[in-house]
């Protein structure tokens, strides 16, 4: 069901544990107050040749001295020279990534675990569900349907976020939808100008008029959220079988072995981040499971 | 010399002295010998040379929260059963450098360290022990990963395993298939008889070693005394956990069962019980920053569930309750792993309990789960 493709750069060598790659930050785009989009370009040429990534993978970085996060990729699988992080300010590293400048070095090993389904879900409808950082995983996807926009059918993107100030990547919504991808927006709180949608992220499904058999849900953004992402799905009859999720979890290693990110039988880092809600529906909203 | 040819399936008799020949050949060979030593008032490992180290008389009493080892004349070296310390920490220590970033001219650069893996022999190594390393293998070494520290020195290791004659009062290794008789996973295995060592062989390096020493034929006598003292040994463990197997279903369907909130209750959330366990392998990477800012080490060192750290997220702890993280412990060692590894977690040697200060009793805690099941408990 899920790829579970081996990361092409896990460690430096076979007899190391956790060495990262040295990638070069050569662009930083500040998205949002406390959100940075950071281009990064592998150093080392035959790493960067070899290294490939699918929509919802995602990649441990480093800094010396603060430590290693998982972020995921936001950037188009099809661009070879380059990868995105959009990395929001939480902890000691996330912070000190969204302050890195052009010229900076930063660890980085992966890619790491399953992806989203693209490929299997051709000629099928399509619904995106995210909030706040959790489109980040999702704008890969978002890229490889528009290079392949024909072999889709109906796609859509329901997106919320705290304010109007929080909503990431603006300036591209205007480009999805020249390639026919309906972008639905929410927030949480909003000021006087704007003019969409005030609720959470699920009131969106209320616009939509989804053909359960052919439609599929890739959902990535708040536990919470994503929980009524799957009743509002259910109260559509979109079957189990069509709903993906994106789970967080803490995680050192990256490949199934610092134990940190359990959840029931999973490890989220090797057997998600993306999963199939079949699998997750026995473990997913237990608490502190 | 010995003229006789030694063959890999018969068990011999060697006099106890001889011991000592045989570590003496271990360290010949470039091996580190380790072994139980009594220190501080516990048997932990560390290095010996010979018998004069070990815990020759020492008669060890567990139980929940409790244990006293103390000196008696009998004539045995390994009836002392251990404490707190396990093998684990030979294959996979408490902490260890992984790597480390230098600065060189404004730009961090990373190096291994070069340290050889050291070759261990472990002596007196128990079968629940040898069954926690089998556990500690499926989960280091996969099939789709292989973690290199604990290769290296997996790979070097001889084992002179001895079969446990006299189990704890916290142990339950015969309800899991762990022991007290060991199957395989060792060079050399000895049974302790009052006069003797029973000494079989379960590898070519082991059968190398063995060959010049003055073993002899095992006399039906002794064979029929270790069986006895097997079938005695299976009699007398402290704890029983009654069928097994049933745990990884019972316990998932009971992810909400009240047992979770009475043991929250006791619980310090101290991590004792995953320290002391031989197959706990969770772990955390640290970096430390050299007071030049100039080289920063990272390094890997043993975590814990009962940690509120391991499952810290930008979004919230995903356990922030004692409850959710004794669960996940028992979850994971009775129900999870063997989803994840294809057997359980645990070899019931008992540390968890002997060694948890508010003596927590695993067996009782499943036993609790067991005897009155949620059948909605699942999900939510």
């Amino acid at each position: 069901m899920n790829p579970n493709p081996t990361a092409t750069l896990a460690s430096a060598s076979a007899d190391t544990l956790l060495v990262p790659f040295w990638a070069e930050v050569v662009a930083v785009r500040q998205e949002t107050p406390n959100v940075a989009t950071l281009t990064l370009r592998l150093e080392d040429a035959d790493a960067r040749r070899r290294y490939r990534f699918k929509p919802g993978q995602f990649n441990m970085l480093s800094l010396p001295g603060l430590g290693e996060a998982a972020i995921s990729i936001s950037s188009d699988p099809a661009e070879r020279d380059t990868l995105q992080h959009t990395v929001r300010a939480v902890g000691n590293v996330s912070r000190a990534l969204t302050r890195l400048k052009p010229g900076a070095r930063v660890g980085l090993r992966g890619p790491f675990g399953t992806a989203w389904p693209v490929e299997g879900c051709r000629c099928r409808d399509l619904i995106l569900v995210t909030g706040g950082i959790g489109l980040a995983p999702l704008r890969p996807v978002i890229y490889e349907i528009i290079n392949h926009r024909a072999d889709f059918g109906d796609v859509t993107l329901l997106y919320g976020a705290r304010t109007p100030a929080d909503l990431l990547y603006t300036d591209e919504y205007a480009a999805w939808e020249a390639h026919d991808i309906r972008v639905l927006l929410t927030v949480d709180r909003a000021e006087a100008d704007w003019q969409g949608t005030v609720g959470v992220v699920p009131i969106l499904f209320y616009r939509l008029r989804p053909h359960p058999e052919r439609t599929v849900v890739f959902s990535c953004g708040p536990e919470i959220m994503m929980h009524f992402v799957v009743y509002e799905a259910m109260a559509r009859r979109i079957p189990y079988e069509h709903i993906y999720l994106s789970l967080e979890r803490n995680m050192k290693c990256g490949q199934g072995l610092c134990g940190h990110c359990q959840v029931g039988p999973y490890f989220v880092c090797r057997d998600g981040p993306v999963f199939r809600f079949d699998a997750l529906a026995p473990f997913f909203g237990v608490e502190g499971l | 010399m010995n003229e006789r040819t030694l063959t890999a399936d018969v068990v011999v008799a060697l006099p106890k002295l001889h011991l000592d020949d045989l570590l003496a050949a271990l360290r010949q060979r470039g091996y580190q010998t380790h072994g139980p030593r009594l220190r501080d008032g516990v048997v932990a490992y560390g290095p010996i040379e010979g018998l004069k180290d070990l815990p020759r008389g020492v008669v060890v009493h567990q139980d929940a929260g409790r244990y006293r080892a103390e000196q008696t004349d009998h004539p045995l070296y390994f009836a002392a059963t251990p404490g707190a310390d396990s093998w684990k920490r030979y294959l996979f220590p408490p902490r260890r450098e992984l790597f480390h970033f230098h600065r060189r001219n404004g730009r961090w650069e990373t190096a291994a360290p070069a340290a050889e893996a050291p070759r261990y022999a472990l002596i007196g190594v128990r079968p629940c022990e040898l069954a926690a390393l089998a556990v500690q293998d499926a989960v280091f070494l996969r099939e789709d990963f292989t973690d290199p520290h604990y290769h290296a020195v997996r790979e070097r290791l001889f084992i002179v395993a001895v079969n446990c004659l006299h189990p704890g009062d916290t142990c339950f290794c015969a309800s899991l298939g762990t022991g007290p008789e060991a199957a395989s996973g060792y060079d050399l295995l000895l049974t302790e008889l009052d006069d003797v060592f029973l000494v079989a062989v379960g590898s070519e390096a082991g059968r190398e070693v063995l060959q010049p020493l003055p073993w002899e034929p095992a006399t039906a006598f002794w064979l029929s005394q270790a069986q006895r003292g097997l079938e005695h040994a299976r009699q007398a463990m402290g704890r029983r956990l009654p069928d097994p197997q049933s745990l990884p279903e019972t316990l998932l369907s009971n992810l909400n069962h009240p047992a979770w909130d009475e043991v929250a209750s006791r619980c310090l959330s101290c991590a004792n019980c995953t320290q002391v366990c031989p197959t706990c392998f969770c772990w955390d990477v640290q970096d430390e920053i050299a007071l030049d800012g100039e080289t920063v080490t990272r390094f890997r060192v043993w975590d814990s569930c009962f940690s509120p750290q391991l499952s810290y997220l930008a979004g919230g702890n995903a356990r922030t309750t004692v409850r959710a993280r004794y669960r996940q412990w028992v979850t994971h060692k009775f129900a999870s792993w063997e989803r994840q590894f294809g057997t359980l977690g645990c070899v019931g040697c008992g540390r968890c309990i002997t060694w948890c200060p508010a003596g927590i009793d695993i067996t009782e805690t499943l036993a609790a789960v067991r005897n009155t099941p949620q059948p909605a408990g699942g999900e939510r």
